[in-house]
């Protein structure tokens, strides 16, 4: 595990190194955030002060920390091995004695975790000192928030990951990724929280995982959800996390007969 | 560059299989061989508009290099060199035939045979491209499993020798092309592995920066006993690397032997260029033919066989017809050594 460690490690490291480019993207968060912000909040106020157990505070807690999710899951972008398999640097990766889906992953979660940093925590500022949010007053939340964040983080880049591997295949998926952002961007709850959803909806939406990369730790965090219901979550995170890592074990192994290494 | 073939010819159905080659010096595989192929082939299927061909890249090739050797892998673009490569380090799956890299099955064993093999390719880089050089080498230390001290100690001498010291701070992507490829190579190298592939090291690279890279290699396989495979189309890096050299043409082996014999098989001739005190009509000499004069008839380029007379003999038959002011002797370039293997197999072939 030290050398998975290690390469997570390398991926925050490298993030780093784009500071510019996170200030960028808080900048584009926030003033979706403020929109987001304005339809949700009137929602709320139509709804008498409360809509599906939201009220105005936890309602923009669930905005600004959906907002500031956004530099360190990815629902919009191809996966760094989706880049790989098409420029054919993933030969490089079959040279390294470590499995070449962690190794992916733990990059990409690596340079996730930092994105916390210049544009997670000033997205959650902005909430605070903006529009007032509600943060829980008790350190349990946050512990559990933390872990399920973390769930959501290494959830999404692994699911990030099993799309790529269409790539094995298909070499150019940027089409699918079109169809992927949609469906992640409704189901994981960062439109509108995915218990304002219609009852059919929220039943697929639950049987798919993308609510855990996003709605659960947002819940969690944000004291919505506590004790063993939180928990709950968690676990369900963790059990998405499982079967996408399988999946992508299994594509990958499939996928590498059919490997070609574009490029020479 | 490449043949193909229809796509109704699946693998290995079509084409009749050669019996294995043994190499030209009648060497057989033994317990230190560190790479043993047997009539391995690789297809590729090329979208063409509608049609789907089947390209063969690598097709039927048997030979083996043993544990300490020094092997040239070349041949044209296109002909299959870098997907052997890639067969060995376990990246590509074959089509059929086998393939034992330090006697392991490379795909089957990837992980096992990674830590013993060190394999750049030029055109791609194995570093963290944001992080400074000595941040990758830490990485691929943990990768390898490397403990603090044969860490530090192999970083170390990989530094001195490749003289890195002055850019280990640097980001990758801030290197130059010189300095970049001494840290590939220094990378491959560091968990000392038995095999170095290097994958047309030296490509882009000037004058000095290609001596360099040389000399340490020269070095390294003195000190370390490494086994090298280099595929190149730099002919300076195979005579100055390699004591063995395999072409290959069309994804086949069209040689296997030394660089001298490779100018022996093709009959590479040897040039006379004489500088004459006066114009001359063209020279009629025993055993050597007259290419062409320049000036008049003051200069004449005289081609010979060193395997049937020698310089001096046509020298001398020349000064016995004229004066001779100065001359040269030029040596087969390597190029065109390789370009007539080419063509025989070619003509051969079709």
């Amino acid at each position: 595990m030290r050398v998975y460690a290690r390469i997570l490690a390398a991926g925050f490291r490298t993030q780093s190194r784009y500071l510019p480019a996170a200030f960028a993207g808080l900048l584009a968060n926030a003033t979706f955030g403020l929109l987001k912000s304005g339809i949700l909040l009137t929602l709320v106020d139509d709804g008498g002060g409360e809509i599906a157990g939201y009220t105005a505070g936890t309602m923009a807690a669930y905005v600004w920390l959906s907002q500031g999710l956004l530099g360190s899951v990815n629902i919009w972008s191809l996966p760094g091995s989706a880049e790989r398999i098409k420029s054919g640097a993933i030969a490089v990766d079959f040279l390294r004695p470590v499995d070449v889906q962690l190794a992916g992953i733990a990059d990409d979660v690596g340079r996730g975790v930092f994105a916390l940093i210049p544009r997670g925590l000033p997205s959650v500022g902005v909430g605070v000192l903006v529009v007032g949010m509600a943060m829980p007053a008790q350190v349990l939340p946050y512990v559990l928030g933390a872990v399920s964040l973390l769930l959501g983080i290494a959830l999404s880049h692994s699911l990030a990951y099993l799309l790529g591997t269409a790539g094995f295949w298909l070499v150019e998926i940027r089409g699918l990724q079109v169809l992927y952002m949609g469906v992640s961007g409704l189901l994981t709850g960062l439109m509108t929280p995915v218990w304002l959803f219609p009852d059919w909806l929220k039943v697929i939406a639950l049987a798919t995982p993308f609510p855990a990369v996003m709605m659960y730790p947002i819940d969690v965090l944000s004291g919505r959800t506590t004790g063993a219901d939180a928990l709950w979550l968690i676990a369900a995170q963790a059990g998405w996390l499982a079967l996408a890592l399988a999946a992508g074990q299994v594509a990958t192994r499939l996928g590498r007969r059919k490997l070609e290494v574009q490029g020479g | 560059m490449s043949r193909t073939t229809p796509e109704t010819a699946g693998p290995g159905t079509a084409r009749p299989r050669a019996t294995a080659r043994v190499p030209a010096d009648g060497r057989t595989p033994s317990s230190d061989t560190i790479v043993e192929v047997r009539g391995l082939s690789r297809d590729f299927r090329v979208r063409d508009g509608l049609k789907v061909r089947r390209l063969t890249a690598v097709d039927d090739m048997s030979w083996s290099i043993a544990a300490g050797e020094a092997v040239g892998y070349i041949g044209a673009n296109g002909a299959g060199k870098s997907t052997t490569i890639k067969m060995l380090a376990g990246i590509l799956v074959p089509t059929a035939g086998e393939v034992l890299t330090c006697g392991l099955r490379p795909v089957k064993d990837r992980k096992k045979l990674a830590r013993r093999i060190g394999v750049v390719f030029g055109q791609r880089s194995q570093l963290w491209w944001d992080l400074p050089v000595r941040e990758s080498f830490g990485i691929l230390a943990a990768i390898h499993s490397l403990s603090r001290a044969q860490e530090r100690t192999r970083t170390d001498e990989l530094v001195e020798t490749l003289d890195m010291g002055d850019y280990l701070g640097t980001p990758v992507r801030q290197l130059s092309l010189g300095q970049r490829m001494r840290a590939e190579v220094a990378a491959a190298l560091l968990h000392r592995p038995e095999l170095l592939v290097l994958d047309e090291p030296t490509i882009g690279l000037d004058v000095l920066s290609k001596q360099r890279l040389r000399e340490f290699l020269v070095r390294e396989r003195a000190e370390h006993g490494t086994t090298l495979l280099l595929t190149t189309h730099d002919m300076g890096d195979v005579e100055r690397l390699c004591d063995r050299i395999l072409v290959v043409d069309h994804g086949r082996l069209a040689y296997d032997g030394s660089l001298d014999g490779l100018g022996r098989t093709v009959g590479a001739e040897r040039v006379l260029i004489v500088d004459l005190a006066e114009p001359r009509a063209e020279l009629a000499v025993p055993d050597a033919r007259h290419l062409r004069s320049e000036g008049g008839g003051l200069r004449q380029h005289l081609a010979f066989d060193p395997a049937t007379t020698t310089a001096a003999r046509v020298l001398a038959a020349v000064s016995e017809q004229a004066d001779v002011l100065d001359l040269t002797i030029a040596e087969p370039a390597i190029e065109d050594v390789v370009r007539r293997i080419y063509e025989r197999a070619t003509t051969s072939s079709s």
